[in-house]
């Protein structure tokens, strides 16, 4: 057996067309181009080196639109709840209720990094990662971004944002020139702050490397979704002696910024970042939000532990839960 | 009007994605808003390529520091761009005989392979660092990358071939990978996945205005 090949016909007895494939041992096949309400009959050929053998016509079945994907039910319910704690932490902040949030080294590290800066003359290099504005991780880089440059305008610091997609360029400039505004500084701005590099991200880290060494930053912010170049960019800066705070959610990454810089935002701290630096009370409502969900991952995996736990010692026969959810 | 329009679409674009993620008809306007990104990315290319022409011509005209690396860089740009453009008849840059492909094969991707070969040394460097056992902690995470390590290359099953099968040194690699190292990585999945979702909510509730500067 070598594979299957799917057919497709309108009609049960003549017309059957292929319609693609499924490896030896599948058990079903998803038909994604289909005409609502038009019913079609399957029939699956099975190939082999000695020849081909075709099944019966299926009975006819027929697609139609489908209001609610049910397999993301469970996803849903979740999203909801986690939504909904969102919105009621937001609206108790807006009552002026006091919430707690731990501190977040690398956040009250940004004043320090941005006052070295001005003390030393030297430059804020702001890197917002390597993706689009697509990407969450962009995104929240570049809010980060609108509070590096507020205090960079209010300390009177050198800022320079290199990035590497034209459309980030357009993001982080209307960014910055908003927080210069906002500042009280517009006359320090201009649009040559914010520069495009290449899209290309060996090529990036290659531009980024001869500016760290030529420049040598005081303060170096690597924010936004990194892949290999990261340690590249960080071990660079490192050489040139400038704070380095980096943020990432890519866990695969995060390792080389704990390892090379002087503080990292790691995963959720990335997107906590904006709120904790604005202090704005609806912002950090959002961020007591997040800890319902956690508190509710945190349950169904103890449970579903224990489930498992008994399962195994006692045999129970309880449901597991990675089959559940 | 300046702020509100684009807090206004953010909201509805956002929104609708999410919904599309639930409810399958809306996937056509999903699409149709993934259509237009990739078009309107398309067109912030020739942006971002007139601001690095712009950016570089600059320094030379001025004579700025470091101006000959701008000669560098819009030499390069013509240099890869021309022969892409004009004398490969249209043909990708992965199609063997063009003077593309040449340009590809023999300058772009060593250069980037050369860059990415730099990765080894600063693993090295940063791992020299990052391993000191200053601390706890530190030996701790010293003590989980000797074992990685070792497991990772015949030499440490065959200093540890003495003890029982199962307990050798490859055995206590996998089982760093297999538990603590997932345990940690799955909690710090979590909360990227729950901080996505409350940044997106920010976002789309049009609370988050730092990317408007406020």
């Amino acid at each position: 057996m070598t594979g299957y090949e799917i057919l497709r016909s309108t009609n049960r007895e003549e017309g059957y067309e292929h319609i693609g494939g499924a490896a030896p041992g599948a058990t079903y096949f998803s038909d994604s181009n289909t005409e609502n309400k038009v019913k079609y009959f399957y029939r699956v050929r099975a190939i082999s080196p000695w020849g081909t053998s075709e099944s019966l016509p299926s009975n006819p079945v027929f697609s139609r639109v489908q209001w609610f994907d049910f397999s993301r039910l469970t996803l849903f319910a979740l999203a909801l709840i986690i939504a909904c704690a969102i919105f009621y932490f937001i609206s108790s902040a807006k009552t002026g209720k006091k919430l707690f949030i731990r501190k977040i080294a690398g956040l009250e590290a940004v004043d320090d990094a941005v006052g070295r800066a001005t003390e030393m003359g030297r430059k804020i290099i702001y890197i917002p990662g390597i993706m689009d504005m697509d990407s969450m991780q962009t995104i929240a880089g570049v809010t980060i971004l609108g509070r590096v440059a507020k205090l960079a305008a209010e300390y009177e610091a050198k800022l320079e944002v290199p990035v590497s997609k034209s459309l980030v360029m357009v993001t982080c400039r209307e960014t910055v020139k908003e927080a210069y505004i906002n500042a009280g500084r517009p006359d320090a701005y201009n649009d040559n702050m914010v520069y495009y590099l290449t899209d290309d991200q060996f090529g990036y880290a290659a531009a980024l490397d001869g500016l760290f060494l030529r420049d040598k930053p005081a303060a170096v912010f690597l924010q936004g979704q990194f892949y290999a170049e990261s340690l590249i960019l960080a071990e660079t800066a490192n050489s040139v002696g400038a704070i380095q705070i980096a943020g990432t959610a890519m866990p695969s990454q995060l390792p080389f910024f704990v390892a090379a810089c002087d503080y990292t935002l790691i995963g959720e701290e990335l997107f906590a970042a904006s709120a904790y630096l604005s202090k704005d009370p609806k912002l950090l409502g959002s961020l007591k939000g997040q800890d319902v969900g956690k508190f509710i991952f945190l349950l169904v995996i103890l449970v579903g532990v224990l489930f498992l736990t008994l399962n195994s010692v006692l045999g129970l026969g309880l449901p597991d839960l990675a089959t559940v959810f | 009007m300046r702020r509100e329009v684009p807090l206004v679409l953010t909201a509805m674009v956002g929104l609708t994605m999410i919904i599309a993620h639930f409810i399958p008809p809306f996937n056509i306007l999903k699409d149709l808003f993934e259509d237009w990104f990739f078009i309107i990315a398309a067109f912030a290319i020739y942006l971002g390529v007139l601001n690095l022409i712009r950016v570089n011509a600059d320094k030379i005209y001025r004579k700025s520091r470091d101006w000959p690396f701008g000669i560098v860089v819009i030499l390069g740009f013509l240099v890869i761009t021309i022969p892409g453009l004009f004398f490969s008849g249209g043909r990708s840059f992965s199609d063997p005989g063009t003077s593309f492909y040449f340009l590809y094969i023999h300058v772009y991707y060593p250069l980037s392979a050369t860059m990415f070969a730099l990765l080894a040394f600063f693993v090295a460097s940063a791992s020299y660092r990052a391993f000191r056992a200053r601390n706890v902690e530190a030996t701790m995470l010293l003590a989980a990358a000797f074992i990685l390590m070792l497991g990772r290359v015949p030499i440490g099953d065959w200093i540890t071939a003495w003890l029982p099968e199962g307990y050798r040194m490859g055995n206590a690699a996998d089982w760093i990978m297999d538990f603590p190292q997932t345990a940690g990585q799955r909690a710090i999945m979590i909360g990227i996945a729950l901080g996505v979702v409350s940044s997106a909510l920010r976002v789309i509730l049009g609370l988050e205005r730092a990317m408007g500067g406020d």
